[in-house]
C-alpha cells in the first residue's frame, strides 16, 4: 500500500511535468476578444455539433475577416473537446475562465442545458454570462435573481406557449381551443418534462383537455404511446420528443393513422435528422423553428461567397450549409456579436470582460432594420434585452417539411408571456429563497 | 500488496508480520495534499481536475471492493451514486439543521441500504447472470429518479443542486473548500477501505472472489458476505455521487448518473487494478484526466495547423490505443506496471 502510494506520488508529478513543460503557443492577443467554444465534434451527438460548431466558427470567423473584427476589435476562439459531457464542458469553462494570453472572456456558449444548470452558481460567483438560447433554466429569465444565466430567444416554457398558440392560429382563435384535446408525447426526461406546468397553466386557460404522453428513453419503440394517442383521438399532438425518438415517433403516428399535419414538433424536435429517417412518413409534419433551416437568407449569400467559396468554412461536408443546425450555430453567433456591440457602445472599442458582457447583454437590442443590416432578416427575430427579462424574444416560426427541405409555413409567432411569467418568478423567488439570494432591483439597475 | 517479511535474523524476537515503519511518503502526500495543493493551487486545477478525480477515485474504490475483492462484476454503479446524490440532497432539503457530514453519510447509509436489496440476486447467480442484475438496477434507479418529482423537489426539470455546503459554520463554497470536503471524505473511506480488506472480512471477501466453493467450505457464509460486499460498495458509491453532485458540478439529474458513468467507473477498476486500493486512483487519473491533457496537448502542439474534427478523433485514437497498449502489457491493470517498473527500478542500473 505504502509502496503503491509512492507510486501513485509519481505517476502523478510525471503527468504535472508533461503538462507544464507543454509550449505556450500564443492564440490570442490583450486586444482581442476571447470566445471558448467548447465544441463535440466527437461522442454521440457529433452529428448536431458537427453543423452547429461550424455554424458559429463560420460567422465569427466572416465578422473577423470580412467587417474587420467588432469596431475593430477581433475575435480570438478556442475549442476544447466535450463530447457534450456535462463534466467536460465544465472543465472546459474553467479552463477558460480568466480568458486566454490576456483576451479576456465576456460570455460563455454552454449549449447545453445540463451544464447550464451545473455552471448556474460558477457564473454568478465568476461574473462570466452564461449564453444557452433556446434552453437553459427557464426561471433564470428572471435576471434579478439570475444575473449571469441568459435563456435567450425561447424558453422552455415559451415554447409550450408559441406551440399553443399556434395551434390557436390554425383552429381559428384562443375560443376554438375550448374543448379540444392536445396531447403532448415526451421524451420522458427532464427535457421532457420541462413543459408540463406551463401547458397545465395554459390548458386552464383555455380550456383544452391536456393529455401527457411519456415516451421512455431513447423511444425506439412507441406502439404503446400512438396506440393510446389512437384511442383518445387528440386534436393536435405536440411532439416533445429528442434523438431518436422524433423520427420512430413520426413513423409510429403514421403507422395508427394519425395525420402527421397534426402533429407540432418542438425546437429540438425539428432538424433535417428528426425527419429524413421517418422517409415519406415525415412530410407534412410542421416543427417550432426559433432558428428555421435554409439557405436563402442573406447571410447565407454573403457566406457563401466570402467564406465557402473561398475555402475557408469549418464545413467538411458543404451538403450542410444552411441545415437547421448550421443555422442554430450562425444565430448563437449573430446574437453574441451583436451583444459585443451593445457593450462597446457603452465601455468603447475593446474586448469586454465578464462583468462587462453581463451589461451587454442586459443591453442587447437588435431590430428589425438591424437584422436587415446583418442579413438575417427572417432567421433571427427582434430581441430586447433587459434585466429583469433574460429571454429577450420569446418567438417562433413554424416550419413544414415538404420531403426535402423545411418550408417556412407562419411569420413570427409570439408565446404568451404575460401569463407564462408569474410561473416564472415564483420559481425564481423559490431559488432566491434557497440559495439566500437578494434579488437585484431592475429599476434601478443599469 | 505489502510485502510480508519474516525476519529470521532475529532469534527470539517476537515474530512480526509486518515491518512497522513511520509511513513517510504518505504523510508528505497528505501534508501536500491537505496544504500545499489548496494554498498553491488555483480554481482550474481545484474545480476541474482534482476534485472530479478524487471523486472518481472514492467511485472506482467502491465498486473495486465490489468486484476487485469480492469478485462481483456489476454495472449498475453510477444507479447507486444516484441514489446517494437524491438521498443526501432529501435528507439536507428534508431534515432542516441537518449538519453536512451526516447528510452524506446518510446518503451513503441509504444507498447502503438499497444496494444490499439489489445483492439478493447474488445469493444464487453469478458472473454474467449478476451482471445482467445489475444492469437492471441501473435502469430502474436512472427511472426512478426521473419518474417521481419527490426526490427533486417537484422542480421543473428533474435537477437538484447542491442546498447550503458548511461544516461547523464554515462556508465550503469555495473551490478550496469544497476540494477540502472531497479530500476529507477520500482520504477517511480510502483509510476505512485499508483496514477493511486487511481485516477478516476483507479476506472472507477473497475467498469467496477466489472460489466461492471452497469458501463456503471453510465455514464462510458467502450469501452474507456478498450482500455484505454489495452494502459496503453502495455506501462508498453513494458518499461518491453526493460529492459529485454536490461538491463538483453543484447540480446532478438523473442523467448524470447513466449507464456511461457505470461504465466509465468499471473502466477505472478494470485500468488502474482490480483488488487494488491505489489503484483506483491510477485508474481514475487514466480515465478522466487523460483526455484532458490529450486535448490541450493537442490544442497546443496542433492547434489551428490541423483540421480541428480530425484532432479530436486523434485524440480518441491514442486514447484508445493507449487503453489496449497499458491492458496487453499488463492485464492486472497500471497499477501493477508500476510496481514492476518500481521493482525495476530499485535494481537500475545493475540489474545482474
Amino acid at each position: 500500500m505504502r509502496d503503491s502510494l509512492r507510486r501513485v506520488l509519481a505517476g502523478a508529478a510525471l503527468a504535472l511535468g508533461a503538462h507544464t513543460a507543454l509550449p505556450a503557443t500564443a492564440l490570442a492577443a490583450p486586444d482581442e476578444q476571447f470566445v471558448p467554444l467548447a465544441t463535440y465534434r466527437v461522442g454521440p451527438y457529433a452529428s448536431s455539433g458537427i453543423p452547429w460548431w461550424a455554424g458559429t466558427i463560420d460567422y465569427l470567423r466572416y465578422v473577423n475577416e470580412v467587417e474587420g473584427g467588432i469596431n475593430g476589435v477581433k475575435i480570438a476562439w478556442q475549442e476544447c473537446e466535450t463530447e457534450w459531457s456535462t463534466d467536460r464542458i465544465v472543465e472546459c469553462y474553467e479552463r477558460f475562465k480568466n480568458g486566454r494570453d490576456g483576451a479576456p472572456v465576456a460570455f460563455f456558449l454552454t449549449h447545453s442545458t445540463p451544464a447550464s444548470y451545473a455552471l448556474m452558481e460558477k457564473g454568478a460567483a465568476d461574473k462570466i454570462p452564461l449564453i444557452d438560447p433556446a434552453g437553459g433554466r427557464t426561471e433564470s429569465t428572471d435576471g434579478s435573481v439570475f444575473p449571469y444565466a441568459f435563456p435567450l430567444l425561447l424558453t422552455y416554457y415559451g415554447q409550450a406557449s408559441v406551440g399553443i398558440n399556434y395551434i390557436a392560429q390554425r383552429e381559428g382563435g384562443f375560443d376554438k381551443l375550448k374543448g379540444k384535446k392536445i396531447a403532448t408525447v415526451y421524451h420522458d426526461s427532464p427535457y421532457g418534462r420541462e413543459t408540463q406546468a406551463a401547458i397545465e397553466l395554459l390548458a386552464q386557460k383555455y380550456g383544452f383537455e391536456n393529455i401527457q404522453i411519456p415516451v421512455a428513453h431513447p423511444g425506439n419503440e412507441q406502439s404503446v404511446q400512438w396506440r393510446q394517442v389512437r384511442q383518445l383521438q387528440p386534436d393536435w399532438v405536440f411532439l416533445r420528443t429528442w434523438g431518436v425518438s422524433t423520427p420512430v415517433a413520426i413513423k409510429t403516428a403514421a403507422r395508427f393513422g394519425f395525420p402527421v399535419e397534426r402533429i407540432i414538433g418542438d425546437v429540438w424536435a425539428g432538424s433535417e435528422a428528426d425527419v429524413i429517417p421517418a422517409g415519406a412518413a415525415a412530410k407534412g409534419y410542421q416543427a417550432l423553428a426559433p432558428f428555421p433551416g435554409g439557405d436563402g437568407f442573406e447571410i447565407h449569400k454573403r457566406l457563401r461567397e466570402q467564406i465557402l467559396d473561398k475555402g475557408k468554412s469549418d464545413l467538411k461536408d458543404p451538403s450542410y450549409f444552411g441545415k437547421v443546425y448550421y443555422n442554430i450555430g450562425l444565430v448563437n453567433a449573430a446574437i453574441v456579436v451583436e451583444a459585443l456591440h451593445a457593450g462597446q457602445a457603452k465601455f468603447g472599442n475593446r474586448p469586454l470582460n465578464g462583468e462587462e458582457g453581463r451589461w451587454a447583454f442586459e443591453h442587447l437590442k437588435v431590430d428589425a432594420a438591424r437584422l436587415k443590416q446583418i442579413g438575417f432578416d427572417g432567421l433571427l427575430q427582434p430581441l430586447q434585452v433587459s434585466c429583469a427579462d433574460h429571454e429577450g424574444g420569446g418567438a417562433a416560426r413554424v416550419q413544414q417539411w415538404d420531403g426535402e427541405k423545411w418550408v417556412l409555413v407562419s411569420d413570427w409567432v409570439q408565446a404568451d408571456r404575460d401569463t407564462l411569467r408569474p410561473l416564472i418568478e415564483a420559481k425564481s423567488a423559490a431559488y432566491a429563497k434557497e440559495k439566500s439570494i437578494t434579488p437585484r432591483d431592475c429599476a434601478t439597475a443599469n | 500488496m505489502t510485502t510480508t517479511h519474516l525476519p529470521a535474523s532475529h532469534d527470539g524476537a517476537p515474530l512480526e508480520l509486518q515491518e512497522r515503519r513511520a509511513p513517510w511518503p504518505l504523510a508528505i502526500l497528505l501534508a501536500v495534499a491537505f496544504v500545499l495543493v489548496p494554498w498553491l493551487g488555483d480554481d482550474y486545477w481545484l474545480n476541474a481536475i482534482l476534485i472530479p478525480f478524487l471523486v472518481l477515485s472514492l467511485a472506482g474504490l467502491g465498486l473495486n471492493l465490489l468486484t476487485g475483492y469480492t469478485g462481483q462484476t456489476s454495472v449498475g454503479a453510477a444507479g447507486f451514486m444516484a441514489v446517494g446524490a437524491f438521498a443526501s440532497y432529501g435528507l439536507l432539503l428534508r431534515v432542516p439543521g441537518l449538519p453536512l457530514p451526516l447528510a452524506l453519510a446518510g446518503g451513503g447509509a441509504i444507498a447502503a441500504a438499497v444496494g444490499l436489496v439489489f445483492g439478493i440476486p447474488s445469493n444464487r447467480i453469478k458472473g454474467f447472470y449478476l451482471m445482467v442484475t445489475t444492469l437492471a438496477a441501473q435502469f430502474f434507479l436512472e427511472w426512478v429518479f426521473t419518474k417521481f418529482p419527490w426526490f427533486y423537489n417537484h422542480a421543473s426539470s428533474g435537477t437538484i443542486s447542491a442546498p447550503r455546503l458548511e461544516l461547523f459554520g464554515l462556508d465550503l463554497h469555495a473551490p478550496a473548500g469544497r476540494y477540502l470536503l472531497v479530500l476529507g471524505c477520500v482520504t477517511l473511506l480510502t483509510w476505512v477501505a485499508v483496514n477493511l480488506v486487511r481485516s477478516q472480512i476483507g479476506r472472507n471477501w477473497m475467498a469467496i472472489r477466489d472460489m466461492d466453493t471452497a469458501a463456503a467450505v471453510i465455514g464462510i457464509p458467502v450469501d452474507g458476505y456478498k450482500r455484505l460486499a454489495f452494502a459496503v460498495s453502495s455506501f462508498y458509491l453513494g458518499v461518491a455521487g453526493a460529492l459529485w453532485a454536490f461538491a463538483y458540478l453543484g447540480t446532478a439529474s438523473a442523467g448524470s448518473f447513466d449507464i456511461n458513468r457505470s461504465f466509465q467507473i468499471l473502466f477505472i477498476i478494470i485500468i488502474g487494478g482490480m483488488g487494488s486500493i491505489a489503484g483506483n486512483f491510477v485508474g481514475a487519473a487514466f480515465i478522466s484526466l487523460l483526455p484532458l491533457l490529450l486535448n490541450q496537448i493537442g490544442q497546443g502542439l496542433l492547434g489551428g495547423n490541423v483540421d480541428a474534427g480530425q484532432l479530436q478523433n486523434l485524440q480518441k485514437i491514442i486514447f484508445g490505443v493507449l487503453i489496449i497498449w497499458f491492458l496487453v502489457k499488463e492485464p492486472e491493470g497500471l497499477i501493477r506496471l508500476l510496481a514492476n517498473l518500481g521493482e525495476r527500478l530499485k535494481a537500475w542500473p545493475l540489474r545482474f
